[in-house]
């Protein structure tokens, strides 16, 4: 019998002899612990060489503190993260795993087993408590109904207040935030750099991502520029009403994705497509296409911002975008 | 009350003994917190099963984000304010970048060992929320949500919300490329809340996106406001485990008025805690050989910049999932919208929630059992449970499946169309398959226990007739009493199969063994 268990009180001797038998799993039956002596097979160790178990853990805690003293090392030695992972990963593993083995080989082997105690109240105590609650309740809170509404009435009134520091301080309200974009009549399309775009920009098949003046880099402006026909073509023309918002070849589409305001940042050339690289949504785009969405969860066409090039040849916008980019919301109604 | 066993102290110790002085200890805290008035606590029982532990590993993995979560807070900078990096990692030297980039720069390269901290970290979130999920599936089939648990199975249902939402926050925190168009993802979802929703987003962003204020705001809430819940909820999820005492599985011996298994001092609290340090041990290790979230790869967010092939941690994959799958339905009411987003990212997350909620009702209403368990199902019992289980564990798995549709597609050589349009009926025909399958095994693999199962001991009985007839003589707890052998019938049975001339002995149905008799 190991000497953990070992009560050491005098007179409890004389089963020792049949306790120490090392008996086969499932072969003892489940005791109350309070009940049973600690010289029952419950409290014996489950390993049947507890000796043998004994020298595994000391193998296993010395592993564990050699990680650790690894660790130690590695951390002085500024070693990579692999060697610090690694030594602290072996020294919690050999404690942990020696620990387990102390609680499984080396510590009363069971079953023990008990009496629950947590039985469902009865009706008996329900009725009792609630009558206490109740009774006690009509006298202090009933004869004060006008002092409970007057509570109830300070309490409201704080919960509304307490809420406009809590929510509203934390931002503008949305008004017509969804609606306006830095783009206006005239702007300049700028690059990522802030170098204003030219007409020889780009060649049939060039993307651009181009941002107006004063809002270089913006999540909500930003625009992809295409080039879609050569120089000596006229007019892109995408929808009937957009007759002159595509010159030479150009065309200008909101970057943000009209599902759920990713960059549409992937142009196929070849097939005039444009691609959400979050959940693939898929816009037509060219002469006749609107940046329709053609797949994908995309439920509305990118808008289209109208261009005009200026005397000097550098592309300019003739008006800010007629609708708001980007995903929906619930003011916004159908367009 | 029979005197518990205890190992027994002698009061004549000489005092300048150690044992002498921590019992001194012990008498004077004592005096104060009353421990011994309680001495049954330490034969808190608690059963033995490998399931058991799944809901510890949650447990331990938390302790472990709390631990390795503070020392990252030493070093990490929870501000959007742009600033030009000039570190160690020269491939981003000279970029512009958010404070809070550069200083998960600086963790990664500068601070000594916080590459390991940071990646252990990131590990312990996601084992944390799969070991939360698991041990949600071990509860839900084995039925351990009954009544009196129903309260557990919310709080836990809670807690794995609190913990995929904390999950997001913190792996956004970043402000990387990739974690970047996430948080612009989830804009657009708080965006598309009927009614609220642009109030909300400008609100928690300060604006429209990306608002410049964000990271502070996640950053609290990842650090404070939501672990301090999932604390809370934990706290009150041990104390219901302990007040109502854990469940066990139905076995020999068991039942509903008693707890079979190891006692709280000494055998638990060493095996729960060596796998204490056994979870610690798996989560460093995968830090150390196992690469997470390389942000330096990646690249500070830039609102216009985009990468391909981008997915989310594994517990959010459901999630992209179904925002890849829902198709282009927007509602459009007069002057009004209901966005796209809307129906996968928040309708879908909610109806998940409410039927976690509801099912220990639910299942009350299907099956009228309103009694208390303490004894486990085993799943094939419960078939309509188990189909359900199965069918919506498959939805969510192809979901997940979905949220890498572009990876996959370009693996298998699929168009993305193809891909998708596949995958959307899949994630509606193939739960209910899985389902119905299920329900079929479950209803075979209780048949194939009455017929396998060997019998614990055997009645034999003799008819009248002369024949012998045996038939199995104990019942599982909770099964159903084997139906009473019926001897004289068996030996009639047995004797009109037989005919005088066949030596062979027949096995009639219903008996494990007839024999003539000599």
């Amino acid at each position: 019998m190991p000497e953990d268990f070992n009560p050491g009180t005098e007179g409890s001797g004389g089963v020792e002899g049949k306790a120490t038998e090392h008996l086969p799993k499932g072969t003892i039956e489940p005791a109350e612990m309070v009940e049973v002596s600690i010289d029952a097979p419950q409290f014996q160790v489950a390993a049947a060489h507890p000796e043998r178990v004994e020298r595994g853990i000391a193998v296993m805690f010395l592993v564990g503190l050699a990680g650790f003293m690894g660790f130690g090392a590695s951390y002085w030695q500024n070693y990579s993260n692999f060697w610090l992972g690694i030594t602290l990963g072996v020294g919690f593993f050999g404690l942990g795993i020696g620990m387990v083995a102390w609680g499984k080989y080396l510590m009363p082997r069971g079953p023990f087993s008990e009496a629950r105690h947590s039985a469902a109240p009865t009706p008996e105590e329900q009725e009792a408590f609630l009558t206490d609650f109740t009774s006690r309740g009509k006298v202090a809170i009933e004869r004060r109904g006008f002092l409970l509404k007057l509570l109830g009435a300070a309490g409201g009134v704080f919960a509304i207040v307490a809420a406009f520091p809590l929510l509203r301080s934390l931002g503008p309200l949305p008004k017509m935030l969804f609606y306006h974009t830095a783009w206006k009549k005239g702007s300049y399309l700028m690059t990522a750099e802030g170098r204003k775009v030219h007409e020889d920009d780009l060649e049939k098949g060039g993307v651009l991502t181009v941002f107006p003046q004063g809002d270089i880099g913006g999540a909500l402006s930003q625009t992809m520029l295409i080039r879609v026909e050569d120089a000596s073509y006229g007019y892109v023309v995408t929808a009937p009403h957009r007759k002159t918002w595509g010159p030479k070849g150009y065309l200008a589409f909101s970057k943000v994705c009209t599902h759920a305001g990713c960059p549409v940042a992937l142009y196929q050339k070849a097939l005039n497509q444009l691609l959400c690289p979050c959940h693939q949504s898929i816009f037509d785009v060219g002469p006749g296409r609107p940046a329709t969405p053609v797949f994908g969860p995309a439920p509305r066409p990118l808008p289209q911002l109208p261009l005009y090039i200026d005397s000097k040849g550098f592309l300019r916008a003739q008006a800010p975008y007629d609708e708001p980019v980007g995903p929906g919301f619930w003011e916004r109604g159908a367009n | 009350m029979p005197e518990p066993v205890r190992v027994a102290r002698s009061r004549r110790q000489p005092a300048h003994t150690s044992a002498r002085r921590g019992q001194s200890a012990f008498e004077w805290l004592d005096d104060r917190v009353r421990a011994s008035k309680h001495r049954q606590l330490l034969n808190h029982i608690f059963p033995d099963h490998w399931s058991f532990m799944l809901g510890e590993m949650a447990m331990y993995s938390f302790i472990f984000l709390v631990v390795t979560g503070i020392f990252l807070t030493m070093y990490f900078k929870p501000s959007d304010t742009m600033v030009v990096y000039h570190g160690s990692y020269a491939p981003l030297d000279g970029t512009r970048m958010p404070e809070a980039y550069l200083s998960m720069l600086n963790l990664s390269f500068r601070v000594r060992a916080g590459l390991l901290v940071r990646q252990a970290h990131h590990w312990a979130a996601n084992i944390f929320i799969g070991a939360i999920v698991v041990h949600m599936m071990r509860v839900f089939f084995t039925g351990a949500f009954r009544r009196p648990r129903e309260l557990n199975w919310m709080i836990g249902a809670t807690m794995l919300a609190l913990a995929i939402f904390n999950g997001f926050l913190g792996y956004s925190l970043g402000d990387d490329l990739v974690s970047g168009i996430g948080v612009r993802i989830a804009y657009s979802i708080v965006e598309s809340i009927p009614l609220v929703g642009s109030y909300l987003a400008v609100w928690l962003w300060n604006g429209t996106f990306p608002g410049h204020i964000i990271t502070t705001r996640f950053f609290i809430f990842h650090v404070l406001i939501l672990p301090g819940a999932i604390a809370a909820l934990l706290a009150l999820h041990l104390a219901f485990i302990w007040t109502q005492e854990h469940t066990e599985f139905k076995k020999k011996g068991a039942s509903e008025q008693t707890i079979t298994g190891t006692p709280l001092w000494p055998g638990f609290t060493a095996k729960s805690g060596g796998f204490m340090l056994v979870v610690f041990g798996v989560l460093v290790t995968l830090a150390a050989v196992v690469q997470i979230d390389p942000v330096w790869q990646f690249g500070p967010f830039v609102p216009f910049k985009a990468t391909d092939a981008a997915q989310p941690d594994w517990y959010m994959g459901w999630l992209e999932g179904a925002l890849r799958l829902w198709p282009n339905w927007e509602v459009n009411l007069p002057g009004h919208m209901i966005p796209v987003v809307f129906f996968p990212a928040v309708l879908l997350p909610l109806l998940t929630w409410a039927i976690i909620y509801a099912w220990p009702s639910l299942e009350k209403r299907f099956t009228g059992d309103r009694d208390r368990h303490n004894l486990l199902d085993h799943p094939r019992d419960r078939p309509g449970r188990t189909a359900f289980g199965v069918g919506a564990l498959t939805f969510y798995f192809l979901l997940f499946v979905a949220g890498g549709d572009d990876v996959l597609s370009n693996f298998f050589h699929f168009s993305i169309e193809d891909f998708v349009w596949g995958m959307r009926i899949t994630t509606i025909v193939l739960p209910l398959v899985s389902g119905l399958v299920a329900y079929k095994i479950c209803l075979e693999l209780q048949g194939q226990r009455r017929r396998t199962a060997r019998p614990r001991f055997l009645i034999v009985e003799r008819a009248e007739s002369g024949y012998y007839a045996a038939t199995d003589g104990l019942a599982v707890p909770g099964e159903e009493e084997p139906d009473p052998l019926d001897v004289e019938e068996a030996g009639n049975r047995a004797a009109e199969a037989v005919s005088p001339l066949d030596e062979r002995p027949p096995t009639p149905s219903g008996t494990t063994e007839s024999r003539r008799a000599p």
